[in-house]
């Protein structure tokens, strides 16, 4: 499953060398940052000598989303400081998405570092051999960011087969047509507040009902 | 091009960020763990979590741009149903972006 973050890893390495900068930054900003899709966005902001502030600020939003994975990851499962710290580091949302299942709340500590450890490897694996490529590859050869969007796409319907409820991903999909449209330039942000607040309500909505029941 | 201590400083800023995104909240959410509310959103979150991130990816797309937009749709719809079919994570992933960017390189090149 982490291999999918292989060739989203090598698009990102072939972008950096085709940006200009040296291959090994390609190692550097995937294995220090190591949240894929916040690094093709500060990619874009270094270039253009963006502040700091802007940058934080991205990460921010880009990256809020991952509050709400303390709710299921397994760190308590995780032995040591040293390992809960890198735990944490490499909450990443390959490493979130191989753990949702209801096994990985009995792995063992060793079983979750190594998960994280290998889907980090991968990705930064990935963007160092794409930065190498990177000025091999002809720029005619196009394309290679769909990993992403075959990723996301692929662990949606996964998700969707573990628990069978259809209006969750049907107010997900509206809500991130609204931040698309309503939102351009806030998408994610806007998409998972509303998502959020949709499940807040249809909670508080199935609970009143089943007092009433 | 940007200077080193700028791209480092960057970096280091985008770090601190992600860490205290992922690290702070087991310590603000793990007394929540109990919660009923807490345990819905558990469960109705990844798939939304994945469909939001899905579509984000594609906030580019546009039909107006055939181009981009061929390769795009035929690549999604070949990811769709080798996953339906196969229910295999790495081969649909492979798969699609192999149609993507076979498509993108050669027939709808601009």
């Amino acid at each position: 499953m982490g291999l999918g973050a292989f060739p989203m890893g090598v698009a990102f390495g072939v972008l950096v060398v085709h940006s200009g900068l040296h291959w090994w930054w390609a190692s550097v900003f995937s294995g220090f940052i190591y949240a894929g899709s916040l690094e093709f966005l500060f990619l874009g902001l270094v270039l253009a000598a963006a502040p700091l502030a802007s940058v934080a600020v991205t990460a921010f939003l880009v990256n809020f989303r991952h509050v709400f994975y303390a709710l299921s990851f397994p760190l308590h499962r995780v032995r040591g400081r040293l390992g809960k710290g890198y735990s944490t580091f490499a909450l990443s949302d390959e490493a979130y998405a191989v753990t949702t299942g209801e096994a990985a709340q009995s792995f063992s500590s060793r079983r979750v570092l190594w998960l994280q450890g290998f889907i980090h490897l991968y990705w930064a694996g990935g963007a160092t051999t794409g930065a190498l490529l990177g000025s091999v590859i002809p720029a005619q050869i196009t394309g290679l960011d769909f990993a992403v969007t075959a990723l996301f796409t692929v662990l949606a319907i996964d998700a969707f087969r573990a628990r069978r409820d259809i209006p969750i991903p049907l107010l997900a999909l509206a809500c991130a047509l609204v931040g698309r449209f309503a939102f351009p330039g806030q998408m994610l942000p806007a998409a998972f507040a509303i998502f959020t607040a949709g499940l807040l309500t249809r909670y508080a909505w199935t609970r009143r009902e089943r007092a009433h029941a | 091009m940007p200077d080193t201590g700028y791209l480092i400083a960057a970096v280091a800023t985008a770090v601190a960020v992600t860490w205290a995104l992922r690290a702070l909240p087991f310590a603000a959410l793990a007394p929540l763990r109990s919660s009923p509310l807490v345990a819905y959103l558990n469960t109705a979150m990844p798939v939304g979590v994945m469909v939001i991130l899905a579509v984000y990816t594609l906030r580019s797309f546009n039909p107006h741009v055939p181009d981009r937009a061929w390769p795009t749709a035929l690549a999604l719809a070949f990811t769709v149903a080798v996953h339906l079919w196969r229910r295999n994570v790495l081969l649909s992933i492979l798969g699609g972006t192999a149609v993507h960017v076979a498509l993108a390189s050669t027939l709808f090149v601009h």
